[in-house]
This record gives C-alpha cells, sequence and structure tokens, in this order.
C-alpha cells in the first residue's frame, strides 16, 4: 500500500492533517488570546464556566476516555514550555498531543505501568476569571481562565497555577475542544513528575 | 552475610575507611548517594578536577554573548569576549559574594554588581569599584576580578571547563568518546547544532548519580519503559525500543566503555539502512504530512532527511554531567545530594528544511513525555530503598567475569552485551581516581 491510499479520517490512527495550516492556526490564535475582550454576555459566560467546570470534572475523576471525547479529531492538547506559547515549529513542548499523541496519552496512563502514575495523581482543579469570545466569522468560542491545579501524588502535594486558552467549535447544542492551551506560571523551569493532566 | 549490628554501630565511614573501601569491583557503598559529606566533596572534586560539559556555542552566538550556568553548585557565568573567545568566571562578586549576573542569557560586555555597583569585564577584570577612595592605597584592582574557570575549551561546539591545570586536553579526555560525538554531531549536514528550542527541566528527588548510571543502562528497557512499550503497541507493531526485551544479550546491539568514565550504548545495529531510523520512530504529530512532503521535494535525499528527523539512537555518556540521547543534550545538575535537575535542551540542526526542524521538535517531545518520567519515578524509589542503612551495597556486577561477553577492539575499546553494567564499573574508577585527589 502506498502512502496515498491510506483513508487518514482517523485522527486517533494517523495525523496528515498538522501541516502549515494547523501551525498557523495556532499563530492566529496566540494574537485573539493576546488581546483584551470585551466583556461577554451572561449566557455565553455561564456556557463557557459551565464546560470549562464539566472537562474539570472528567480530569479530577480521571475520566480520561470521557474526557478525549471532549476534542474534535482536529484538536491540540498543548502545555508549551516557553511562557505564552511561543513557536511550536521551532521550540520543544511539555505536552504538543494531536489526536493521536493524545490518545496515547490516555492509554499510556490507562496502561497501570506507568511508574510515574503509580500511585495515580489525585488532582482537583479550581478555574475563575473566565473570559469569553465568540467569532462570527468561524463560529469559534474562545475562552480565556485562569486555573490553581492542586496535585497530591505518593505522599507529596504539589500547586500548578497558570492560564488556560481554549478554542470550542460547535457541536450539535454543545462544543467540543479544537485547542487547549495550558500555560504554567513556571513553564519553562524545573518541574518534578509532569505527568498529571492539566 | 551482613553483620547487622556492626553495620548500625559502625558503617563504613568515609574518611576513616578511604574512598577505595566504598568502591569495589562489582559494588559501591549506599552513602555515595545518600550522605551530604560526600556530595560536597563531589560538588568540589568530580565537578572541578576534570572537564565538566558547561553550555553550547549556539547558546553564545554573537561577540559579548553570556549564559549563565553551573560547575557543580558554583554559579559561573559563560562569556564570549568582544573578539569571540571563550571564558567561564564565576558568577560571585569579588566584594561580598552576590551574584552579579542574574539573567539566564544575553549580550554584556560587562556586569555591575546589583548590591554595590562593583563592575567586572565579561572576562573577569574589575572594572571598578565606586568611591575607591575608600579604600586606600591598598586597593589592587588586579586582585579583585571574578574568579575564573581557570581552563575553557570547545569541542565542536560543545563547551567544557575545568579548574585543574592538570587535567589533560579536552580532546584527550574525550578520547575514545570524539568519534561517537563526531557521529552525532555529523547528522547535520555542516555539523551546526543549534541549542535554542527550549528545554525539558526534570527534577527528581535523588542522587545525581542514578542518572548517570542510567544514562548506558541497556537492561533496564523493557521494564522501567513497560508502559511506553505498551503504548507503542496500540497501533501494530512497533520496533523503536523493543528490540531491549528480546534476549538483548546475544543481539547486535552492543555496550561500548569509552574510558574517563564515559561509555555509549549503540542502538543503530537495530535499524537496518537509510530510512529506518525514521521509519521505526514513534509516530509524531505531523509525520504523515510531513514524510509526504519531503519524499516529494527531496526524492533523492529523503530518507537522510527523515532519519534525522528522529533520534539519533545512540546513548552516549560523557562523564560527569553529559548524556547525548536521542537528538537531545542532556545536562546532569546536582541540587543536592538527593535532589537533581536533569536538564533536555532540544537541538535543531543548520542546513535542512525547516519543516525536519519542525518534525525534530516533535520527536523530542516524546521520550521526555513517556519515557524519562518513569525513569525519574525509579530513581527516587532507589533512593527510598536507600535509606535502608543495614543494606549497604549497590550491586554492579552484571557481565563482570562473563565468559565470552567482552572484548577488546581495535581502539582499545572494551565492548560488552549491552546490558553489562561495565558503564557504571568504568565510571565509578574515574570518580574514585577524582575523589582521592588531594589539595592538602
Amino acid at each position: 500500500m502506498t502512502i496515498r491510499d491510506i483513508d487518514y479520517s482517523d485522527t486517533s490512527r494517523w495525523s496528515h492533517h498538522v501541516d502549515v495550516d494547523f501551525y498557523a492556526d495556532l499563530e492566529h490564535f496566540a494574537e485573539l488570546f493576546t488581546a483584551d475582550w470585551a466583556v461577554a454576555d451572561v449566557n455565553a459566560s455561564r456556557s463557557a464556566e459551565g464546560f470549562l467546570a464539566a472537562e474539570a470534572r472528567l480530569i479530577d475523576e480521571a475520566r480520561f476516555n470521557d474526557w478525549i471525547e471532549l476534542f474534535t479529531d482536529d484538536c491540540l492538547y498543548w502545555v508549551p514550555i516557553t511562557p505564552g506559547g511561543g513557536d511550536p515549529r521551532r521550540e520543544v513542548s511539555h505536552a504538543f498531543d494531536d489526536r493521536r499523541r493524545l490518545t496515547d496519552r490516555v492509554f499510556w496512563l490507562r496502561t497501570g505501568l506507568a511508574f510515574s502514575q503509580i500511585p495515580q495523581s489525585r488532582t482537583r482543579r479550581v478555574i475563575s476569571n473566565v473570559e469569553v469570545l465568540d467569532d462570527p466569522g468561524t463560529g469559534l468560542r474562545l475562552v480565556r481562565s485562569n486555573f490553581i491545579v492542586h496535585e497530591f501524588r505518593a505522599g507529596v502535594g504539589k500547586t500548578y497555577p497558570g492560564w488556560y486558552a481554549h478554542v470550542l467549535a460547535p457541536h450539535g447544542d454543545g462544543w467540543r475542544i479544537r485547542l487547549k492551551q495550558a500555560n504554567l506560571l513556571d513553564s519553562e523551569h524545573g518541574h518534578e513528575n509532569l505527568t498529571l493532566v492539566f | 552475610m551482613v553483620d547487622v549490628l556492626s553495620v548500625v554501630t559502625d558503617p563504613l565511614d568515609p574518611v576513616s575507611e578511604g574512598w577505595a573501601a566504598l568502591v569495589q569491583e562489582d559494588r559501591v557503598h549506599r552513602s555515595l548517594y545518600t550522605e551530604d559529606r560526600v556530595f560536597a566533596e563531589e560538588m568540589v572534586k568530580v565537578f572541578g578536577q576534570t572537564w565538566v560539559y558547561l553550555a553550547h556555542e549556539s547558546q553564545l552566538p554573537e561577540p559579548n554573548s553570556f549564559v549563565t550556568g553551573k560547575l557543580g553548585l558554583r554559579p559561573i557565568i559563560i562569556t564570549r569576549d568582544r573578539k569571540g573567545t571563550l571564558h567561564a568566571v564565576f558568577n560571585r562578586c569579588a566584594h561580598r559574594a552576590a551574584t552579579v549576573c542574574r539573567e539566564e542569557t544575553g549580550v554584556a560586555k560587562s556586569f555591575q554588581c546589583p548590591y554595590h555597583g562593583w563592575t567586572f569585564r565579561n572576562t573577569g577584570e574589575l572594572v571598578g569599584a565606586p568611591w575607591p577612595g575608600g579604600y586606600g592605597d591598598t586597593f589592587n584592582k588586579d586582585e579583585l576580578g571574578l574568579g575564573k574557570v581557570t581552563r575553557v575549551a570547545s569541542y565542536r561546539g560543545f563547551i567544557f571547563g575545568t579548574l585543574n591545570e592538570s587535567a589533560p586536553s579536552l580532546e584527550d579526555f574525550l578520547g575514545q568518546a570524539k568519534p561517537w560525538l563526531d557521529y552525532w554531531i555529523d547528522r547535520a549536514p555542516k555539523g551546526e547544532v543549534i541549542v535554542r528550542a527550549g528545554a525539558h527541566r526534570m527534577v527528581y528527588r535523588g542522587n545525581w548519580k542514578l542518572a548517570y548510571d542510567n544514562g548506558g543502562d541497556g537492561y533496564h528497557p523493557s521494564f522501567s519503559h513497560r508502559s511506553l512499550l505498551e503504548m507503542a503497541s496500540r497501533l501494530g507493531d512497533s520496533k523503536d525500543m523493543s528490540y531491549f526485551g528480546k534476549t538483548p544479550d546475544d543481539g547486535a546491539m552492543k555496550i561500548y566503555s569509552l574510558g574517563n568514565g564515559h561509555s555509549v550504548i549503540d542502538q543503530r545495529p537495530n535499524f537496518d539502512g537509510p530510512g529506518s531510523i525514521w521509519a521505526n520512530q514513534r509516530p509524531q504529530p505531523g509525520r504523515e504530512h510531513f514524510e509526504e512532503l519531503i519524499r516529494a521535494r527531496y526524492p533523492e535525499d529523503s530518507d537522510r532527511l527523515l532519519d534525522v528527523s528522529a533520534g539519533a539512537q545512540i546513548n552516549l555518556s560523557i562523564f560527569p554531567n553529559l548524556l547525548i540521547i536521542g537528538n537531545q543534550i542532556q545536562v546532569i545538575e546536582p541540587l543536592s545530594v538527593d535532589k537533581t535537575q536533569l536538564v533536555w535542551n532540544a537541538t535543531s540542526i543548520g542546513g535542512v528544511p525547516d519543516e525536519v526542524n519542525t518534525m525534530r521538535m516533535r520527536t523530542q517531545e516524546d521520550f521526555p513525555a513517556f519515557g524519562e518520567p518513569d525513569d525519574q519515578a525509579n530513581f527516587e524509589e532507589v533512593q527510598r530503598g536507600l535509606a535502608v542503612t543495614e543494606v549497604e551495597w549497590i550491586l554492579m556486577n552484571r557481565g563482570l567475569n562473563v565468559d565470552g561477553w567482552q572484548t577488546l577492539d581495535a581502539n582499545g575499546v572494551v565492548v560488552s552485551a549491552v546490558t553489562d553494567e561495565i558503564h557504571m564499573r568504568s565510571y565509578f574508577e574515574e570518580w574514585l581516581r577524582l575523589m582521592e585527589w588531594t589539595n592538602r
């Protein structure tokens, strides 16, 4: 079978779509996320807060198989090292997970063989300062928020502050995550065992 | 059997017993990993009396560039002077010891101490102190420069420093490690390696030597990395690293004991020809589109370009603090006897299409996410296990005196089966030599 004959539509298996445009979109989103936004109307705000809280609960309850279903086929789960993101074309990240690598990550967490997750991290996160920007051109909803993730594992408690950038795409009556970027306050500094999910 | 009572009441003592009692042919004593005073001496001798990796030249791209770092626990500044010559100075004001430079990197001809304003050239000399009249007539600027790392040298971009005037030349110190470093550097078309792509700074609660023990360890992958190997099989057969689990002692993969504490594991015999390293790399984001593009645009050169987008498939350990793994330049930074930071510097290379370097970034995110954390979890559990005072020894006897394992190659390098712990035995020999150094 030549490469041309493959059906690339299953993005948990193939990553043909991560191309020049994929990276250009990230650059575009970064511009939007660093701008000042007007205060969103109460319905949009409430809806975004509810979405983030529901997502947070899936992670904190380690329901990773459910969590991954919140993501679009062309998603990115991104934990940059360079504060704010930098240029992923030229820099490494803590996590730069397309759908395939994200599926791998969840699979890896659930193997029961990852010694860095035995015992498993317990997490509980608080999300606040939620801001919403709807883009009428694309139908995408951008959500910006602050987080504090508390982790307890192997007798040690840790705290990770930072901010999230979510790009949500309409899906039926609700939303799916096109981009989730978790910006750690100390992203480029030393961390112990950064295998928890942000 | 160990006499438990005598051990508890009279543990081996580095001072009274001497270091040689703690490093035996087949084992080392636990105190080397647990005792503060052993650590304190290591930071002076091991990280001082031999060549220690400091930085990469690409981090100092122009005249008067600087980057801060450490030599053991000593804060240092690695600089280029205005002519481009490399220096390393202690980041410690000659006056009252404050660090004079608090940036990680930048361009500066001089550094002014923020505490009392003493100013030093980027080569270390004191330019002046505010209101020198207050020091009377005895103030001698020539004696009050920043302390210097007395010898600094670069091998093809890799900058090393030592405080030992009588150390061999850097090239002699690298010795048999040089051709392996050359292979790694020459994967870039013109040998241009660039460290400006971010770094994973991974901290673990364990002694720094645990990282070095692991660098040349071909025994652990099929156990410590079970989660990664299991994950890699999600999409069918995956070759990368699985060969460590298939009777590795009978295979073509070898460990080479290179002298001066250096060693290398060569994984390349598991791959067959151009394009094979790429073909067996765990899948990176954008891999399929990238491969199409490279094959279409560079049909004659595509296998080479694809292979350098994946890892180098050697694990080269240069004692005491440099581990070349995959495409990363990994640096061991001891923080305390039981805390260490591993800095995985991601590298780009010159002379290739930009897309190759983007794919190198995606490749270099894989192991720090799904491999290294499990190793570091095991390092931490070793450190916990070492709290047992009654069981004193760490074994490194695998392969010792096993018939037919070790052979001497034409260069005088000892070659053995990949799970041989010869890398530990050989670096502890060097460790002992350095620790027995005395300036008294």
